[in-house]
């Protein structure tokens, strides 16, 4: 499809993207709603694939910005502009050759306005960045350990439960029942929860990784597999003779930290809040801080002299163990470090949610997160990031979406072909079944495009070496400029 | 106290035989794909877990028209078999040969797509669950004759049981004589030791690939049929722990290991059973039955600490 693209001339993509902004906005004005949105979206894959001018390209996903933010305002179908504006930031962290200002410029306007915006229209939306941003950090973090260093860790979220009963249960009354003092702790101290979750994590994960790296990769991965079941047995069951845990009931109410100055510095700059939307809006700058701050750490971690040993590993191991690279260790600190992200991101769980427990911390979940990685591209951080969106907003929103559909359709009495859809069977859930969804996306992905939607650039870096095939999406603008 | 706790042993030892005899089987699905392809196969969880289903399937359609338990068991086993043999085979060519034919060299990738396939299967066995009874806690129907029991030096023991038991061992035995005196057998053990001098030798690695995971899977599927006649509840998901434990033992025995399979499953019913009456007596209830789950995983992580090439497996040295 590209090759044919490509010879496309410039001024016809220039005409048929400024076309498709256009009948975009219309679309926006004359129904705003679900269509709208998908001839946004449409406006946007042109916008990104075409061979159009840089200049053109920005100017269009500017517009475009703004066509999904004004979509919010229709309160109806947000979910769909949403997925828009996640779209512009992949199509403008992929366009290499843009400058700084302008990739800072448009993504600070939807990170920093539109979403928000959304979120006061839909607290829904508020949710769903939330959970994308909580699961995007721990798929990076996840990240370090497959993509870069090329071990397969499966129980991922038994970190993410560590971190999350460390804040969960001392930032409660839970912490009561078994030692004397004052809780629950001022929420203010969850900062410095996130600093101990992060130490216990990295130590389970140096205990754990430290019999299971001696040997090949697969037995890490069943011996996490073993960690994340442990993890949730324990959590479950600590509740006797001495209440740790509180169970299966789990533990509420988490404390949050205090976020007075945070409203009234909010409302200085004329944004009111109310009881609804203030901790989300926290939480959300929260996560966005913390999201940068992963990234800053793992792009200095892929140039460091570790970074550089992981992917050495990962590529020919015994190749990097007669180069003098220390096995045991440097495996150990890729392990490690992406448990600590997962203990951090557990503390912000908790809190946000002000509820723990086991259900939360299962197979599934580190399975997802695992999803998310290959999804995106192993090794490729704006691919974690991309797949952690897209597998939340399939998860949290477009299953449950379907699900709600098929139910409306049930009770009206709808017949597709002579059948009566009032008969399906009510075990027949369609947002019961992420695994399935899941699963497949695992499976193809690794059958047809193991490398990712956004591989990871030092692999595109080795596979245009190889042959001159020019890769896909970061290329496109040049053949504007020729 | 000393005495009631070795009063109750014969018979905790003999639960424990039986839940060994099921870990042996599916661990040897596992430790016959490991030894041809280096891959553990994490979907043969669900290949265990589709058998139990097919099992518990045939004894609610069949048991108006078939009377005798005997029978209807002996339909269930050849049954459950054959379809968990089916659906491996059809998961190893469309899931797991793609990705050989490619030779990719990333060892994460077939690993990856393991995990990918096993979270399908669970769901599919659960969509066609919902499709055709609404609902996928399966129960397995009891047939009288199965049912009854004897007692004997202190063991009560249900028919079902000896069942179990008789089906386990002819299944091991008959595997052994397969795999040691058999052409295929022969064919399985050259392509576990080097594929392409085995496809030098005018051996089809696929065909012996696709037998490996025929045989393996329908192990594990008639040992799903035997642990839902023994153990009654089934659901799409009861594959998982069961799966993870045979594993274990699969590493216990030394993983490509054959014998190794069959004594690790075994020594890991023993310690799962023992432990899970022992600790809860000896500890006042502090450490309840719920803890069993853990000792696999425990005996895992010293194994790879002390041990890591099983009780009865060598140490590999990876080649260049």
């Amino acid at each position: 499809m590209t090759g044919s693209l490509k010879k496309m001339k410039t001024e016809t993509a220039l005409i048929a993207v400024c076309a498709a902004d256009l009948v975009a906005f219309a679309a926006l004005k004359v129904s705003p709603g679900f269509f709208a949105g998908i001839i946004g979206i449409l406006a946007l894959v042109m916008t990104g694939y075409l061979p159009v001018k840089l200049q053109a390209k920005l100017g269009s996903l500017a517009v475009l910005t703004l066509v999904f933010t004004l979509g919010f305002a229709s309160k109806a179908s947000g979910d769909i502009f949403f997925i828009g504006l996640i779209g512009i930031l992949v199509v403008l962290i992929r366009t290499d050759r843009a400058p700084v200002w302008t990739k800072v410029l448009i993504g600070a306007a939807i990170l920093l306005a539109s979403i928000p915006f959304a979120g006061f229209k839909d607290t829904f939306l508020f949710e769903l960045a939330i959970q994308i941003g909580i699961f995007a950090a721990m798929a990076m973090g996840l990240n370090v350990v497959v993509g870069m260093a090329g071990l397969l860790d499966m129980g991922y979220t038994a970190f993410f439960a560590i971190g999350a009963y460390t804040w969960g249960i001392f930032g409660s009354p839970q912490a009561h029942s078994f030692m004397a003092g004052h809780f629950p702790l001022n929420g203010n101290l969850m900062f410095l929860f996130m600093g101990l979750a992060v130490l216990a994590t990295a130590l389970t994960g140096i205990i754990i990784g430290l019999p299971a790296l001696r040997l090949r990769g697969d037995y890490l991965a069943i011996v996490t597999l073993g960690l994340g079941e442990v993890i949730r047995v324990l959590a479950n069951n600590m509740d006797h003779p001495v209440n740790i845990t509180n169970g299966p009931q789990g533990i509420t109410p988490v404390s949050r930290p205090d976020i007075g100055w945070f409203r009234s510095a909010l409302s200085a700059i004329g944004v009111p809040l109310d009881a609804r939307t203030d901790y989300q809006l926290f939480f959300y700058f929260l996560v966005l801080l913390v999201i940068g701050i992963v990234i800053v750490v793992n792009i200095n971690l892929g140039k460091s002299k570790f970074g550089r040993a992981w992917v050495a590993i990962r590529e020919d191991e015994i190749a990097a163990r007669s180069m003098g690279i220390p096995m045991i260790k440097t495996k150990l600190y890729a392990f490690a470090t992406g448990a600590a992200f997962s203990g951090a991101m557990g503390v912000i769980f908790a809190a946000q949610r002000t509820f723990v427990s086991p259900e939360t911390f299962t197979m599934l979940q580190s399975t997802t997160i695992l999803g998310m990685v290959v999804l995106g591209g192993m090794g490729s951080i704006e691919g974690a990031i991309l797949g952690a969106a897209s597998l939340t907003i399939l998860n949290i929103d477009l299953l449950k979406g379907f699900s709600e559909y098929l139910n409306e359709l049930k009770q009206g009495g709808t017949v597709i072909f002579g059948y009566h859809l009032s008969s399906l069977p009510s075990q027949l859930d369609p947002a019961k079944y992420e695994r399935l969804v899941f699963g497949l996306v695992i499976i193809f992905m690794m059958i047809f495009r193991p490398t990712g939607l956004l591989p990871e650039r030092r692999r595109k870096a080795e596979e245009a070496e190889d042959d001159d095939d020019i890769p896909e999406i970061t290329e496109t603008g040049k053949g504007g400029q020729s | 106290m000393l005495d009631s706790l070795l009063s109750l042993l014969p018979q905790i030892l003999f639960e424990g035989l039986l839940l060994g005899f099921v870990y042996a089987m599916i661990a040897l699905g596992y430790t016959m794909v490991y030894g041809v392809l280096e891959l553990i196969n994490f979907a043969h969880s669900e290949i265990f877990m589709i058998g139990a289903v097919a099992g518990v399937e045939i004894f609610r359609s069949l048991s108006n028209i078939i009377h005798n338990g005997y029978l209807l068991l002996l339909v269930a086993i050849v049954v459950g078999g054959l379809v968990s043999g089916l659906v491996a085979i059809a998961m190893e060519r469309f899931a797991y040969r793609p990705l050989r034919r490619r030779g990719t060299t990333n060892r994460l990738v077939p690993l990856i797509t393991a995990v990918g396939v096993s979270f399908v299967l669970q769901d599919l066995v659960r969509l066609i669950e919902a499709l055709w009874h609404n609902e996928f806690f399966l129960r397995m129907a009891s047939v009288s004759d199965l049912e009854g029991s004897v007692t004997v030096l202190g063991i009560f023991i249900q028919y079902k049981s000896i069942v179990v038991i008789v089906v386990s061992l002819a299944m091991l035995a008959g595997l052994n004589l397969l795999v040691n005196k058999t052409r295929l057998g022969t064919a399985i053990r050259t392509v576990a030791q080097d594929m392409d001098t085995a496809r030098l030798m005018g051996i089809n690695p696929d065909r012996v690939v696709s037998s490996t995971f025929f045989i393996g899977g329908s192990l594990g599927g008639v040992a799903g049929v035997l642990f839902a006649l023994q153990y009654t509840t089934i659901s799409p998901y009861s594959g998982f722990l069961p799966g993870i434990k045979a594993f274990t033992a699969a590493v216990l025995g030394g993983i490509g290991n054959i014998p190794g399979a069959m004594v690790g499953g075994l020594v890991l019913g023993e310690l799962e059973t023992l432990a899970g009456t022992y600790l809860p007596t000896l500890t006042n209830g502090t450490i309840g039955t719920e803890y069993k789950d853990i000792i696999a995983f425990l005996v895992l992580i010293l194994l790879l600490l002390f041990r890591p090439q099983g009780l009865l497996g060598q140490i590999v040295k990876e080649k260049v």
